[in-house]
């Protein structure tokens, strides 16, 4: 087990440096570039080039990848100039991932409580009303674009009967004290029990935007896997010795049916915490999403750096902890 | 037929421990026509006994088994019939009644080890988990007496087999595992289902082997399941030849063997490969397959594969000839009417 994750970190360092390389390259070939975005568009060839040296993009680009290697790896990635404004980039990125993890676990939370116990259901009467009501409404859940269901929950929920937040994360005129960053936990650690429920209040509408996709995708993955196990002989071997329907769908069915639904989950995970630009857009809530976006929009390269880069991270992290998962749960990729 | 008479192996006198009378399976599919698996298979299965259900792939032998242990799916398949067992018709039994006897009186085998093993749990806890639903025992308890099945079944180091996972044993182990799981609660019925069609030659005499000591020394009847004659001569005390969800013949295992009434039968035994036989010598299959069967309402399903047939078969449905014993359904027997 150790050798195995031992091996998958050693693969991981692989793949993050590859990601560091296209991104470089990537960053390097945009139009306008850093120089334009400091200096604005009409400027001397002069002034241009003194910058440019200033900056060393004169210098050969091996050059200027081994250099922005050792600044990454000591985690310099200069300073934001559009999204907060002289603040170090990775500070920016930092400020904003407590908030976008709030949003990404309650998102993702509704979906995996929702879409696994309705994905067994759905695969238990499969053909049936319910089975086909459910897999038209998933469907619909895939289909329909983040944003209008988030224009949707708002305008009804937030602006027609104003039962909840319309934006951001906390109510102004709340004092909280703060301690990790994730406003809800803190309410509770501190025990500001307004402040908790005020952030949580917040949170709700985008989470359930936010859950749409995952949920869908969840469910249909799980009815499937489900569908496909209860076929399966070993499940036929217990019916026939008479387990209860109990011992037979939690011990037989559902644990061989979430390998794949767990592969879905961690892929889900990644996405949401990369950052939920058009969510946290629509609601202005102030998560990696939303620096995400400013940071292009705005040509801010220092906290697109380390938004990007952090992405893959959290990317390449989440697939460890599934195939670690995954060996826990099946015991052939364990010895293998 | 004094001859068969007295060949037989069980008394007369004990009851049917098993009595599968006009067992009728029906697969209904969505738009499409209904498909007799099952077409009124009537036989007995007394204590000790081991009988054969023999035939080739679509004759309806699975389906009995399933249909017996109540394992068939629900939706489009309709089960007829009585099938009774200790004096309880096991197709007219609620599901729970019947989840009750399964595992405990009637236990079951299936043909490919591999895939009816659940690849994520130990062996241990799949043999366990029998007993913890059946006897009452918690697991701790169970734990020895697991221990002591992987042994009896022939499974070397049995203590520490049983954490170990499917995929971690060869298949014949595999195999005996499952007879393990089945014989957890000393069932007084166990169904195999072609349990040596998946294993290589030599495996499959040892499970025979295995399977023959077992029923021998618990008393355990036996159903077995197979298309391979060789493993009914070996095996069985009584057999039953199907043919398109009906049974074409029944026999001791000797009378059978020796005077084969049938045509299908006869074909069937002249099928198998012979090693005396001089080389390059053709195989001898039953021509045809069961594509071609006719409706029994209207005819005798075999005739259009059938170097016996006479005129009368395509027009009538051959009546069972003989009794629960011996008999056979054919207008034109091989060696003549009885």
């Amino acid at each position: 087990m150790l050798r195995f994750v031992l091996r998958r970190l050693l693969q991981m360092c692989v793949v993050v440096l590859v990601l560091s390389m296209l991104l470089f390259a990537w960053l390097r070939s945009l139009p306008g570039g850093p120089v334009s975005a400091i200096l604005g568009e009409r400027q001397t060839p002069e002034r241009r080039a003194a910058l440019e040296a200033a900056l060393g993009l004169d210098e050969p680009l091996p050059v200027q990848y081994q250099k922005f290697l050792q600044r990454v790896l000591q985690g310099e990635f200069g300073v934001s100039t559009k999204v907060l404004p002289g603040t170090d980039a990775l500070d920016v990125f930092l400020t904003r991932l407590p908030a976008t993890i709030e949003l990404a676990v309650l998102a993702l939370l509704l979906a995996v409580v929702i879409g696994i116990p309705l994905g067994y259901f759905a695969a238990r009467r499969a053909g049936s009303a319910v089975d086909t009501t459910t897999v038209i409404f998933s469907l619909i859940g895939v289909a329909v674009p983040v944003f209008f269901t988030a224009f949707l929950l708002k305008y009804f929920f937030a602006v027609e009967w104003n039962l909840l937040p319309v934006s951001g994360r906390q109510s102004t005129g709340i004092d909280a004290t703060r301690v990790t960053g994730l406003f809800v936990l803190d309410g509770i650690l501190t025990r500001e029990w307004d402040a908790a429920w005020d952030a949580l209040k917040h949170l709700i509408l985008p989470a359930l935007a936010l859950a749409t996709i995952p949920f869908a995708v969840i469910f249909r993955i799980t009815r499937a896997s489900v569908l496909d196990v209860l076929d399966e002989d070993y499940v036929r071997t217990a019916e026939a010795k008479g387990l209860s329907t109990g011992v037979i769908r939690s011990r037989h069915v559902l644990r061989n049916a979430m390998l794949p639904v767990l592969t879905t989950i961690g892929l889900q995970a990644g996405g949401l915490l990369a950052g939920a630009v058009l969510t946290e857009t629509v609601f202005s809530y102030r998560g990696v999403g939303e620096a995400l976006a400013t940071s292009f929009r705005e040509k801010d390269y220092a906290v697109l750096q380390v938004l990007i880069l952090a992405a893959a991270v959290i990317y390449v992290v989440i697939n460890l902890l599934v195939d670690i998962a995954y060996a826990v749960i099946d015991p052939r990729i364990r010895t293998r | 037929m004094t001859q068969h008479q007295t060949i037989r192996s069980s008394p007369r006198s004990t009851e049917p421990l098993l009595s599968v009378r006009d067992l009728r399976v029906t697969f209904q599919r969505r738009d499409e026509r209904a498909f007799k698996a099952v077409d009124g298979v009537s036989f007995d299965v007394r204590p000790g006994q081991t009988v054969g259900l023999v035939g080739e792939s679509g004759c309806g032998k699975s389906v009995t088994s399933l249909a017996i242990m109540g394992l068939l799916p629900k939706r489009g398949n309709t089960v007829e019939g009585e099938a009774v067992f200790d004096g309880d018709d096991l197709l007219s039994l609620s599901p729970s009644q019947m989840r009750d006897r399964r595992g405990a009186d009637i236990a079951m085998i299936f043909q490919d080890p591999l895939s009816s093993l659940n690849p994520v749990i130990t062996i241990g806890r799949q043999v366990t988990e029998v007993m913890e639903r059946h006897q009452g025992l918690s697991r701790k308890e169970a734990t020895p007496k697991a221990a002591e099945l992987l042994d009896r079944v022939g499974i070397p180091d049995p203590k520490a087999r049983l954490a170990n996972y499917p995929h971690q044993l060869s298949g014949g182990m595999r195999q005996r595992a499952l007879i393990a799981m089945a014989l957890a609660c000393s069932p007084r019925l166990l169904i195999a289902d072609e349990p040596t069609t998946a294993l290589d030659v030599t495996i499959q005499a040892q499970i025979l082997a295995l399977l023959k000591e077992l029923v021998v020394d618990t008393g355990t009847a036996l159903v077995m399941i197979t298309h391979d004659l060789g493993v009914v001569a070996g095996l069985c005390d009584e057999v039953n030849v199907l043919y398109g969800g009906k049974i074409v013949e029944r026999g001791g295992r000797h009378g059978l063997f020796r005077q084969p009434r049938h045509p299908y039968t006869v074909g069937l035994l002249d099928s198998i490969p012979r090693l005396d036989a001089p080389r390059g010598e053709k195989l001898n299959p039953v021509p045809g397959s069961v594509a071609d069967n006719l409706p029994w309402d209207s005819a005798c399903a075999f005739a259009p594969r059938c170097s016996h047939r006479v005129d009368v078969c395509t027009r009538e449905m051959p009546r069972w000839d003989g009794d629960d014993v011996v008999g056979f359904r054919c207008f034109n027997p091989v060696g003549g009417p009885r």
